[in-house]
């Protein structure tokens, strides 16, 4: 079964990480690295995200002309910073995944559509 | 509740459940099985009030899923193979009914919801039955269940027992919503009691998890605290339906038998040196049990007790029961300035304002004790304990 993992990051965990040393921010993203390569085989597609400052969110809204705002659909503390796909048995093997994810502290499991 | 009800809602339980594992395992889809067992229930508690419990109850429960069933799998293309299975005897593994609880209580199922399935799936009560018991409105319980039986579905949560590293989280899960609802029907009055005993029903699904999973201490322990709690029941309300609080109650309307064997079996859980919120729990209800009289009572052992209890478990509740047996081995005194501690962190518990009223009328302070026992009127919704308070009130 298919799953998207949507990795959220918190204001305090942003501050955090760039509260940082230079070295144990580097230890930080090795963490997420091998995290990556150890579920290598389940793993079908993803990426980190770039910032909430750089999203564009278009608000469809029937006939009216498509409304265009800056920033990401939902403004809040916390905003999606990353997704991977995984193909895995399921929710069970997904939940393992995520208990085990080393870098933001909130973890969205959503199923695909077959 | 007349003795055909007993009967007939200890046959349901018996047999849905098993028959439920049966057809997940057959059909190999949570939700269609589940309606399945579900429509064989509603008939069965229609049909014998009237007819009468059928000799093989288990096979007459089968025959009209099968019926059902049918229906739904002509749908479907591997109809025939799954037709041939749908044969009766139908002997489930009794792991499979395991497994039909794991998913019950998945983590990623919300709590009252794991409740309501687990009832009504593994215990074969109704959405009307569990309605009444927990007196909510009857579409709700039904909301909550279809929810989690579509979550089941399309999230993929799986039908099987966790994986070694995962039995302690999962199996820890399960032990709370039991004894949610054992709470639930522990505090719920006299009155509420009649329409369903949710206490047998809890103590029904301790006893089966416990034939499942034999080796597992903290099973037993739940269940050691449920018989010991049970044991004592017909003593904790008076012929007016009021609660009893322990000191004054009839120890001589205790069952001493069931607290022995409840004690036993406790005893046997120790024996695994794997110590547990739940075997600590029971062992301070045995403390009180087994005490013959009020001061009887061995409250320098159960202070002990609730010093491990605090070390695997923290909680301010639990911290506060300590205070309350702390006051007969240390004086109100030690137990006040406990009590004080709690302050911040308990002002919206009721039974701490009841605690403080009872300490404060001991030190000699009556008006201050009055105005804490009003304090923990405002914050129970429970009649019984209403009642208690309300009597506090007016005779002290």
């Amino acid at each position: 079964m298919k799953y998207v993992l949507l990795f959220v990051d918190t204001e305090q965990f942003a501050k955090d990480l760039e509260a940082m040393e230079p070295a144990e921010r580097a230890r930080a993203y090795e963490r997420v690295q091998e995290w990556m390569a150890d579920n290598a085989a389940t793993i079908r597609g993803g990426s980190k995200l770039q910032p909430p400052h750089t999203a564009t969110t278009v608000r469809l809204d029937g006939d009216r002309e498509p409304m265009i705002t800056d920033g990401p659909f939902v403004e809040g503390k916390e905003v999606v910073s990353g997704y991977v796909e995984i193909d895995v048995a399921d929710l069970d093997e997904a939940l393992r995944m995520a208990k085990t994810w080393p870098g933001c502290p909130v973890v969205e499991i959503r199923p695909l559509e077959s | 509740m007349e003795e055909s009800h007993v009967e007939l809602a200890r046959v349901v339980r018996e047999h849905s459940g098993r028959l439920a594992a049966a057809l997940v395992h057959l059909i190999g889809d949570f939700t269609t099985a589940e309606d399945l067992v579900q429509d064989a229930v509603v008939a069965a508690l229609q049909r014998w009030p009237v007819e009468g419990i059928p000799e093989r109850p288990d096979a007459w429960l089968f025959t009209v899923s099968r019926r059902r069933g049918l229906d739904v799998l002509r749908r479907e293309s591997n109809y025939r193979a799954k037709l041939a299975q749908l044969q009766w005897p139908v002997q489930p593994d009794p792991d499979e009914r395991l497994r039909l609880i794991f998913t019950c209580c998945h983590p990623a199922l919300p709590r009252a919801a794991q409740v309501a399935l687990t009832l009504r799936v593994v215990g074969g009560l109704t959405t009307g039955q569990i309605a009444r018991a927990f007196l909510v409105p009857e579409t709700t319980v039904a909301r909550r269940i279809t929810r989690a039986k579509r979550k089941i579905t399309d999230a993929g949560i799986p039908y099987r027992i966790p994986a070694d590293d995962e039995l302690g989280s999962r199996l820890s899960e399960v032990l709370t919503v039991l004894y949610l609802l054992f709470n639930e029907a522990y505090l719920s009055t006299a009155e509420q009691t009649q329409s369903r005993d949710l206490a047998d029903d809890a103590e029904w699904l301790g006893t089966l998890l416990h034939q499942l999973m034999p080796t597992e201490p903290e099973v037993a322990g739940l269940l050691a605290l449920i018989r010991l709690h049970r044991a004592r029941a017909a003593a904790r309300f008076d012929s007016d339906g009021g609660l009893v609080q322990l000191q004054r109650q009839d120890r001589s309307r205790w069952d001493r038998d069931a607290i022995a064997d409840a004690t036993h079996l406790l005893a046997r859980a120790a024996g695994q040196h794997r110590p547990g919120p739940y075997q600590l729990q029971a062992a301070i209800v045995a403390c009180h049990a087994e005490a013959e009289r009020w001061e009887d009572t061995d409250w320098e052992q159960i202070v002990l007790l609730y010093d491990m209890l605090l070390h695997l478990a923290p909680s301010p509740v639990t911290r506060l029961h300590r205070a309350i047996a702390l006051r007969y081995t240390a004086g109100p005194r030690a137990a006040m300035a406990e009590l004080d501690t709690l302050a911040d962190r308990l002002d919206r518990y009721h039974l701490y304002h009841a605690t403080r009223a009872d300490l404060l009328r001991e030190l000699g302070h009556p008006d201050e004790a009055r105005a804490a026992d009003s304090r923990a009127l405002e914050l129970t919704a429970n009649p019984a304990e209403q009642a208690v308070l309300q009597q506090r009130i007016s005779w002290a």
